[in-house]
């Protein structure tokens, strides 16, 4: 398939900046995520913000007299309606209603006259972080959480001071806010009575911000503001953007990861009903009809001759052995103390090998882009992460400049991190098919594309052995990894590939907490290569690594003959924040009580993307079927937003998470993916939904994220309750009973 | 072919194979009833024909002649329905691209059954895929739907 990053270079260069600037200030977005967003985050907001916002503030003015009191991220308009410029895309975690909560507190607005938009693609509304316009890694409130705050207080800054102007006070320290309103003693004026002069004001410095007791909105449960929209069938996603004489298409690919186009032939195609043309593109042959149907009926007519190549050779099994070869030899060591070697002779010798298989994203709506040509640019609309590589990438194609591109974001049917590749795959070839054809046109794949269409979350296998000391803590620790790097080859490799490591492939591994309490530790890392493309899938390196560190542990607690619990609690320090998740899930669930005859508990534990998430399952077995009953969840973000979201957003990450703990596998034979749909890349279904009940420790902590976080603990949790319910330790995922 | 879609009637010129869905959204304009699988197996294209839940995307629209046809767009005015409702107030929606289906599986749920257990909601809603994981807020929802179906009798 088409896979090549070599075409990538103008947009990588802006790309690689921005992401070395983050290393060169001593840190990679590992440590980001881990450090959060109180220290290195608050200063980017500062180098950035004020500029950005200077700047569309002046733009704005100039082109919208009428609209009133605009800035990058807040217009208020005449009616009292606020609207929020959402700079990340909402994808179901949302933030169309967590980053409005922020701008709309320090705003003092009416609550229930906000109204969001997703912002442009503009330099104005880049990642404070990461340096582009892009929506992933558990980061969007953190990040955005002081400049928001700072955009909301300075709109609030000049409307005072537009007020004070308006009613002649020499100060504006009698004036104060509510709801949408400016007070001074009997004086009384909307903002939207005030935004058109507000806006001519100079910006304020130093704008004071709340104190967190004075918070409206932060911290209270807040009911989402996209529901309507969700429930009557209106709010707009890519796929069902329309455009005056649009036609659609969809694209025959490589079957096999690596093939080259050898021939077509279009005859039967062209015959369809409703086919209009069809064309060669860089990943394929596109079929554009008059509509999705024409299309689709055109493609299944085409007949494409490939050259497989060596891709026609991959298979799991091969892969399978290759790894397990890989894991005997020591890797690239990520972390390592001690004489590891030595103390695993010292002691019995505890070996496993886990593994996780390949897994596609499958959100349910498939991936899809609609692109228009102009005059003077091109309009592109879809469901996407990645604004800034959009854009860029298809300024290169069409031959423009970035700025010439207009990303229209709509809402994205999931995104799960599928939405954000770097060769923006279905961007760019919905890019080629317009400019093949001079059409407009929306490019859509079906489940079978999207299921065949790579980027998936990469096979991994661990191998890992440990001795235990006299106390039954481990004494010796070591584990090798093998997977291939989702990062290698990407604009991001630079910042993160150290060493021969690839951050993202052991986070949860070489970082876990347990290993500061084990004196001789190793983590190792073999990246070998294929033709498949792989990409952060929900709480990328951590969806492997929560399933195999808390998998052993809980083997090593079994043969310490110790209480699953127990044993944690003495390998963690007791004020540490992975204690406080797992000490309140075990406290709420209500650890070693008498369970319902059948059932079994399980627990796990596990930080990722600045967050700690503990989770306890309770299981049953039945004709080696796995049921999972109740799921009690304990978070420790820091600082919350919305009580709502964080619970939601666990109860997702279960479901998520569970799904490909009980049945997702994505396999090879012969080079082609063996599944194609539902039917057979099955996932979470209604009917066993486990009744989730989430907990949030009260922090005052870094703020994390949490679209991610609720993830990694559950496939650990539900195979360490299988453990104690039957005895059997299943070291692979999907979870299969012997 | 003819077909009444929400109470309107409306001509179309379609292919005989054409999937009700595609007619839907590609013909008529009517997005709401949304693609995800093309095979029956995620629900999201879920609409009603004469009342009963019926995936639209393995349908052919040839064979809904005389048939009344209801899609998201039409179950409720303004989002009144009962379980448009009980959606919102249990703030069941995530990314949301399932959640047609998922309505319009829930109410014809109810249809048939006005109380439906956790079991008779597991056994309805099961063919409708969210990846988001909303399931749990959904059993909430329909059973409020089910009270406020009671309520507005």
């Amino acid at each position: 398939m088409w896979r090549d990053h070599s075409d990538l270079s103008g947009v990588v260069d802006e790309l690689t900046r921005a992401v070395s600037l983050t290393r060169e200030s001593g840190t990679s977005r590992r440590a980001f995520l881990k450090a959060g967003a109180a220290t290195s985050a608050g200063l980017v907001v500062a180098c950035f913000m004020p500029l950005g916002m200077r700047r569309v503030f002046a733009e704005d003015v100039a082109k919208k007299p009428a609209q009133t009191l605009p800035n990058a991220f807040v217009r208020i308009a005449p009616d009292n309606s606020v609207t929020v410029l959402l700079k990340h895309s909402e994808m179901g975690q949302g933030v169309w209603t967590s980053i409005p909560m922020v701008v709309a507190d320090e705003l003092d607005c009416d609550w229930s006259k906000v109204k969001v938009e997703h912002a442009p693609a503009a330099p104005e509304y880049k990642h404070t972080v990461f340096g582009i316009q892009m929506t992933g890694g558990s980061t969007s409130t953190w990040e955005s959480f002081a400049q928001l705050r700072e955009a909301g207080a300075t709109a609030r800054a000049l409307l005072i001071a537009a007020a004070a102007k308006k009613w002649n006070l020499a100060g504006t320290s009698d004036c104060r806010t509510e709801n949408g309103f400016v007070l001074c003693g009997d004086k009384k004026a909307s903002y939207g009575e005030l935004a058109e002069a507000a806006a001519k004001l100079p910006l304020p410095t130093n704008v004071a911000l709340k104190k967190p007791e004075e918070f409206r909105l932060i911290g209270k449960p807040t009911k989402r503001l996209d529901s309507k929209a969700k429930v009557t069938g209106t709010a707009e996603f890519g796929i069902d953007v329309k455009r005056p004489g649009m036609l659609v298409a969809t694209v025959a690919r490589a079957p096999v990861f690596g093939a080259k186009l050898k021939s077509f032939d279009a005859t039967k195609a062209k015959a369809v009903a409703g086919v209009v043309d069809v064309v060669q593109v860089p990943s394929g042959v596109a079929v554009l009809g008059k509509h999705f149907w024409a299309a689709k009926q055109g493609r299944d007519a085409l007949i494409v001759d490939w050259d497989l190549g060596e891709g026609a050779k991959i298979s799991s099994e091969g892969l399978r052995a290759e790894y397990r070869k890989l894991a005997q030899i020591k890797g690239a060591v990520a972390k390592t103390a001690g004489d590891v070697d030595a103390a695993l002779k010292a002691g019995k010798l505890i070996e496993a090998e886990y593994e996780v298989p390949f897994l596609a994203h499958a959100p349910m709506e498939p991936e899809n882009c609609t692109v228009e040509i102009g005059k003077d640019g091109a309009d592109i609309w879809t469901g996407t992460q990645f604004q800034t590589l959009d854009q860029g990438l298809s300024a290169q194609i069409l031959g423009l400049k970035p700025e010439q591109v207009r990303v229209h974001t709509t809402f994205l049917g999931g995104g799960f991190g599928r939405r954000a590749n770097p060769t923006c795959d279905y961007v760019t070839e919905a890019v080629q098919v317009a400019k093949a054809s001079g059409k407009t046109v929306k490019v859509v794949w079906t489940r079978e594309d999207d299921i065949h269409g790579g980027y998936y979350r990469p096979m991994w296998l661990s191998r890992l052995r440990a001795t235990l000391g006299k106390d039954g803590k481990p004494a010796a620790w070591a584990h090798t990894l093998v997977g291939q790097s989702i990062i290698a080859g990407t604009p991001f490799a630079a910042a993160m590939i150290k060493d021969g490591v690839d951050a993202t492939s052991v986070e949860g591994a070489a970082d876990s907490p347990y290993l500061e309490a084990v004196p001789a530790h190793r983590v190792d890392l073999h990246s070998p290569t294929s033709p498949i493309s792989v990409l952060w899938w929900r709480s990328v390196g951590h969806s492997n690594t929560a399933f195999v560190v808390e998998g052993f542990v809980d083997e090593l607690a079994h043969a310490a003959k110790q209480d699953p619990l127990k044993y944690r609690q003495a390998l963690l320090p007791e004020k540490s924040r992975e204690r406080l998740a797992l000490d309140l899930a075990a406290e709420k669930f209500g650890w070693g009580k008498p369970l319902p005859k059948g059932h079994a508990a399980g627990i796990a534990v596990h930080a990722s993307f600045g967050s700690y998430v503990a989770q306890i399952a309770e299981v049953s077995v039945e004709n080696k079927q796995i049921k999972v009953h109740r799921v009690v969840c304990a978070i420790d973000c820091g600082p919350v937003v919305n009580p709502l979201t964080i619970e939601a957003q666990m109860q997702s990450g279960i479901a998520f998470g569970l799904g490909a703990a009980l049945h997702s596998e994505l396999s090879f034979k012969a080079g082609r993916v063996e599944q194609s749909n539902f039917h057979n890349y099955t996932v979470l279904r209604s009917n066993e939904m486990p009744r989730v009940e989430v907990h949030i420790v009260p922090s005052t902590d870094k703020m994390g994220g949490v679209g991610e976080p609720g993830t990694p603990p559950i496939a650990p949790a539900v195979a360490n309750a299988v453990f104690a319910a039957t005895g059997q330790r299943l070291r692979q995922l999907p979870l299969r009973l012997a | 072919m003819k077909l009444n879609v929400n109470g309107q009637e409306h001509e179309v010129d379609a292919p005989a194979d054409m999937p009700l869905l595609w007619v839907l959204r590609d013909l008529i304009g009517l997005t709401g009833t949304k693609f995800g699988c093309g095979m029956a197996q995620c629900g999201a294209c879920t609409v009603h024909v004469d009342g009963a839940a019926t995936r639209s995307c393995i349908t052919p629209a040839a064979a809904l002649a005389g048939k009344k046809i209801t899609t998201i767009e039409g179950i409720g005015k303004d989002g009144d329905h009962p379980v448009q409702r009980a959606w919102i107030e249990a703030d069941v929606v995530q990314c949301g691209y399932c959640q047609s289906g998922q309505i319009m599986a829930a109410a014809a749920l109810l249809k048939q059954k006005p109380q439906p257990t956790d079991a008779d909601i597991d056994a309805a809603m099961s063919g409708n895929i969210c990846r988001c994981g909303t399931y749990q807020r959904i059993r909430t929802a329909v059973h409020r739907a089910a009270e406020l179906s009671v309520a507005a009798k």
